[in-house]
């Protein structure tokens, strides 16, 4: 079992996705750079966060060009897992493996802060270590964190259960002053058709160690890594 | 300053406009031996600005203590180090950009982030946080209860400035910090009228390096080729040292092409290739390009070396044509760097710039001669002896007069104290005041947790918190000064600055190991402005020798100056500390009701004739009785050193369970801070020392911090104390939901923790009027 997690020029939460899985998963883990062809045959790819490509033109729209991409995407479309973190979601959403868009906060600020989310779905390969419906606590850190997507869609993901994350009070309601960006139903996080590809705009692996605060967000990696022990 | 870039010809009227006094042009040409080039009298301008020379600060810094065991690295470099355990070594400075951050407020306080995050990087450590010290003008228009306020009110026009101001620099700041990845734990935000048209903007950044692969900006080697990288050179920033050598006048506005713009995105780049090409082993020296560029870099780089550089403008990426060698010399294009590579491995270094995308070019080499020679189109258009820039520039003992703040020394009559029955809606005011309430508005807008690092980020602890990874270690670092205090009495204030951000980190449980300093003053050329200086550097220099924290680096920033109305005298210390094991941090919030909660006070309390002297310096003074008078409290700085020391030990013994300096505000406002992020209450019961309650619950005595520990430590606490020489006094305990304070048995505060904290809280974004998320956010939210 194998981890990658991608390098653009500008991701800065790669070395921390590598920390978490190197030191508190303890998995396997490498560093795949933007201009490799190929992913080496890792098990799982992290999409990172940061501000690929200084998020020059929007967020995302350079990174989707780059050529490791390609790969994701033909690793997404044979079921391979991915996970794209903040940055990373926004680049997923980009590249088409994951519906809809992330708009600028209504606050239109960044902002940084630790927030609540309520697992909607335990039946994916990143919540199957959560309850359904436990509330996390897992910071967030962005500027366009505001997602969006038109209705059809929208009910398509609710359908399928494909809204894995919302943000939520302590208490677990879903509530407007839960929101931190303006979200639409207060999406945190989102999965693809086929469950083995998801976008989160919290930082799980800043949420990942008792000493920084919190550990609910390692359950995310934990489950990946028992959902590719069963593979 | 004239718009033409490149002047013509020398004239006493051109030399003028380059800041040189006519002794200083007749000095220039003694060192050549014949007139300058228009491109080397530029050259000297900016080297010999206040703010690449120090010229007028030299002698007076001189006293500064400056070593330690700890220290590897002191003043001189683009950094100071210190030598943290376990082969780490930590790269620490801050520095000042005020002047930009007036004229533009987003690109200045930005490029104010990226500039001292070039200066960690450049010697070779990866920067691991970022906080600052914010000063500006009012941003509420209330002045206080009194009659005859001391404060005039600002214009309603003054205020919106400031506001815009402050919404600049916080998210300039953020901008630059956040995409760079670099956590920001905070710092200070502080507002007093005299920053109105001068704010400050102090950037501290501290990076992490293996003592065996620190960098200096050195040249060496005949031959090594000289290499440019990252940015390319265009027309921006054109004098910007020379600008921020000046004051300001009606015209400054105008200076806003002086300012530069800055890309966090390439500076991201080129830290990682910066690291990584000094991993080759083929990089013998480096050296950022800030204040005056390419200029400050070629020489300092070969005087430190006593070598020289000698390099052909072609060469350089420049953005613009036509640009001229003056222009290309002064430019202050953000995101460069300048590297001495070894001979025969310059391709090692090219090919690591070339993976991330930067520019890469060599544009010269070292010469045997100590002096930097520059040449375009291969004829030499400056050539200057580097000692003549750098050792020879001038150096000034300027005047110094003695100087008294125009404000009474005594209380004045109309001041009434000890009358009011309650003092709660008084604390309500407090702590809804701009320098005491929470400042999440303007942390939240940062990010203060990548690097997955944070410990205690900001807003939360007395000092900012980062672990090392791989040791039990952590670094608490804090940023401190008052700069009311310092316009009282310079000196004093200047100690206590040292002494509140050493205590600040001491009650992290980290023991202070060393600090730097960013001195904030007027117009140096005013006799009374060089004796607040003089002042503060004696002060300083007494503190940090008591507290053992030596000061490793730093900036001067002088003529903080518009329309000949100076700042108050304000030194920002930042002080770094080591905490052995990081399962031992201390935070200042209660945990749970039926706590007892002590005092820990180093000094013994004034009479009343002290106590009613330095109340006028107070928070509540200023806020509560819009008045200023007196002196700041005062600072035994034996008794704090051991007060600290104290501190540590009882920490390290694992008996305190939250510890909290007192500081602005006093005693009463500390005690409701504490309460806040767990909702806990407390209940106070003080002997009144037969002084006004007033004094007892908001008067700021130095060398005191509150504790709460279990009631079975509050024995062992005091003995502890006790070995110290530190008073421990109980002062009541921790309680559910409210917070009740008495003074000899009688009840002047009492108020549910919840409506204190919902003061606190909102208070910056209600004087900003910012929209509340609330009323944006769109409807489309269904219940689910």
């Amino acid at each position: 079992m194998k981890f990658g997690v991608l390098v653009f020029p500008g991701s800065n939460c790669d070395h921390d996705a590598y920390w978490v899985v190197s030191q508190v998963a303890q998995q396997p883990v490498t560093l795949l750079w933007h201009e490799s062809q190929e992913l080496e045959n890792c098990d799982a790819i992290i999409v990172p966060g940061g501000f690929a490509y200084g998020d020059y033109l929007r967020t995302g729209a350079i990174a989707r060009f780059a050529p490791v991409m390609d790969a994701v995407c033909k690793f997404a479309k044979s079921g391979g897992l991915v996970i794209g973190i903040c940055n990373g979601f926004q680049i997923l959403c980009e590249s088409g493996l994951l519906p809809g868009a992330l708009m600028r906060n209504v606050g239109l600020k960044y902002v940084c802060k630790p927030v609540q989310v309520r697992v909607e779905n335990t039946d994916t390969p990143f919540t199957n270590s959560c309850r359904q419906g436990e509330v996390l606590t897992i910071p967030i850190g962005h500027m366009d964190g505001n997602y969006f997507c038109d209705q059809p869609t929208l009910e398509a993901l609710k359908r399928d259960q494909r809204i894995v994350f919302r943000y939520c009070s302590s208490q677990g309601e879903i509530t407007r002053e839960a929101n931190p960006n303006g979200s639409l139903e207060n999406i945190a996080g989102i999965c693809s058709e086929g469950r083995n590809v998801l976008g989160m705009m919290p930082h799980p692996e800043r949420a990942s160690e008792r000493e920084l605060g919190g550990t609910d967000g390692v359950k995310v990696f934990h489950s990946m890594v028992a959902a590719l022990a069963l593979r | 300053m004239s718009p033409v870039l490149s002047p013509a010809a020398i004239t006493p009227e051109v030399v003028r406009e380059h800041g040189l006094s006519p002794e200083e042009y007749e000095k220039i040409r003694q060192l050549l031996g014949r007139e300058p080039t228009i491109t080397e009298l530029g050259i000297f301008s900016v080297m010999w600005s206040e703010h690449c020379s120090y010229k007028s600060s030299r002698v007076h810094l001189r006293r500064l203590p400056t070593r330690s065991r700890h220290v590897v690295q002191g003043p001189g470099e683009n950094a100071g180090i210190i030598d943290i355990g376990d082969g780490w070594a930590c790269a620490f400075k801050i520095e000042s950009h005020n002047h930009p951050s007036f004229i533009e407020p987003f690109q200045g306080a930005a490029t104010g982030v990226g500039g001292i995050l070039r200066d960690i990087f450049t010697m070779g450590a990866r920067p691991v946080a970022v906080m600052d010290s914010l000063r500006f003008g009012p941003i509420t228009n209330r002045t206080g209860q009194s009659p005859v306020p001391t404060r005039s009110v600002p214009p309603q026009a003054e205020i919106h400035k400031n506001h815009s101001i402050l919404e600049g620099v916080v998210s300039g700041i953020a901008s630059y910090g956040n995409c760079f990845g670099v956590p920001n734990l905070g710092g200070e935000t502080k507002f007093e009228d005299c920053y109105s048209r001068n704010p400050l903007v102090n950037a501290f950044a501290l990076g992490l390096v293996r003592r065996e692969n620190i960098y200096y900006a050195k040249a060496s080697g005949e031959g090594n080729p000289v290499i440019y990288v990252g940015a390319k050179t265009g027309r921006d920033g054109i004098h910007g040292a020379t600008m921020a050598s000046e004051e300001f006048s009606e015209t400054s506005e105008a200076k806003r092409p002086n300012v530069q713009v800055g890309d966090p995105f390439l500076e991201k780049l080129l830290l990682e290739a910066c690291l990584e090409a000094m991993e080759t082993g083929a990089v013998v020296g480096i050296q950022d390009m800030g204040a005056a560029g390419l200029t400050c870099s070629t020489c300092e780089m070969g005087a430190r070396g006593h070598v020289g550089l000698e390099i052909e403008l072609d060469r350089v990426p420049q953005r613009e044509t036509g640009m001229s060698p003056y222009e290309i010399m002064l430019s202050e294009s953000q995101e460069r760097m300048l590297l001495v590579a070894a001979q025969g491995r310059e391709q090692e270094v090219l090919r690591v710039f070339e993976k991330w995308g930067l520019d890469a070019v060599v544009v010269g080499r070292v010469i045997n001669q100590d002096t930097m020679r520059v040449l375009q189109h291969g004829q030499v258009v400056a050539e200057i002896p580097n000692p003549a820039l750098t050792d020879e520039a001038p150096v000034y003992a300027r005047l110094m007069e003695r100087w008294e703040p125009p404000v009474s020394r005594d209380m004045p009559e109309h001041i009434r104290l000890g009358e009011a029955e309650d003092l709660t809606p008084e604390l309500h005011q407090l702590l809804a005041s701009p320098n005491i309430c929470s400042k999440r508005w303007v942390h939240e807008q940062y990010d203060s947790m990548v690097q997955v690092n944070t410990v205690e980020g900001p807003g939360g602890g007395d000092a900012g918190l980062i672990r090392v990874k791989g040791t039990k270690r952590a670094l608490a670092m804090a940023l401190d000064g008052n700069g009311r205090w310092c316009y009282l009495d310079p000196k004093l204030g200047a100690m206590h600055a040292v002494a509140e951000s050493a205590r600040n980190v001491a009650c992290s449980g980290a023991t202070p190991v060393a600090a730097t300093n960013c001195l904030n003053f007027g117009n140096p050329e005013k006799p009374e402005i060089m004796w607040q200086f003089a002042q503060v550097i004696d002060g300083i220099t007494r503190a940090c020798e008591e507290l053992e924290v030596p000061i490793t680096g730093g900036n001067v920033s002088f003529y903080n100056e518009t329309l000949g109305e100076a700042i108050y005298p304000t030194p920002v210390l930042g002080v770094v500390g080591i905490l052995e094991d990081v399962d031992r941090a201390a935070w200042p919030h209660f945990r749970e009701p039926g706590r007892s909660l002590l005092l820990l006070r180093g000094s013994e309390p004034g009479d009343l004739t002290d106590a009613q002297a330095e109340f006028g310096s107070s928070e509540y003074a200023q806020e509560v009785l819009g008045e200023l008078w007196g002196f700041p409290p005062a600072l035994e700085l034996e008794k704090e050193a051991a007060l600290q020391k104290c501190l540590a030990e009882t920490i390290q013994a694992g008996v305190v369970e939250s510890a909290h300096d007192v500081s602005e505000g006093g005693l009463a406002v500390t005690v409701a801070e504490c309460c806040f992020r767990n909702g806990v209450g407390a209940r106070l019961e003080l002997a009144g020392n037969e002084l006004p309650a007033e004094c007892r619950l908001f008067g700021e005595d130095a060398s005191q911090v509150v504790i709460s520990c279990d009631q079975q430590q509050v024995r062992r606490i005091q003995q502890l104390a006790e070995k110290f020489g530190v008073a421990a006094d109980l002062i009541g305990a921790t309680i559910a939901g409210n917070l009740e304070i008495m003074v000899d048995g009688k009840t002047v505060v009492s108020a549910p923790v919840t409506e204190l904290r919902e003061a606190w809280a909102t208070a910056l974004e209600r004087a900003l009027h910012t929209e509340t998320e609330e009323r944006l956010v769109p409807a489309v939210i269904q219940k689910s």
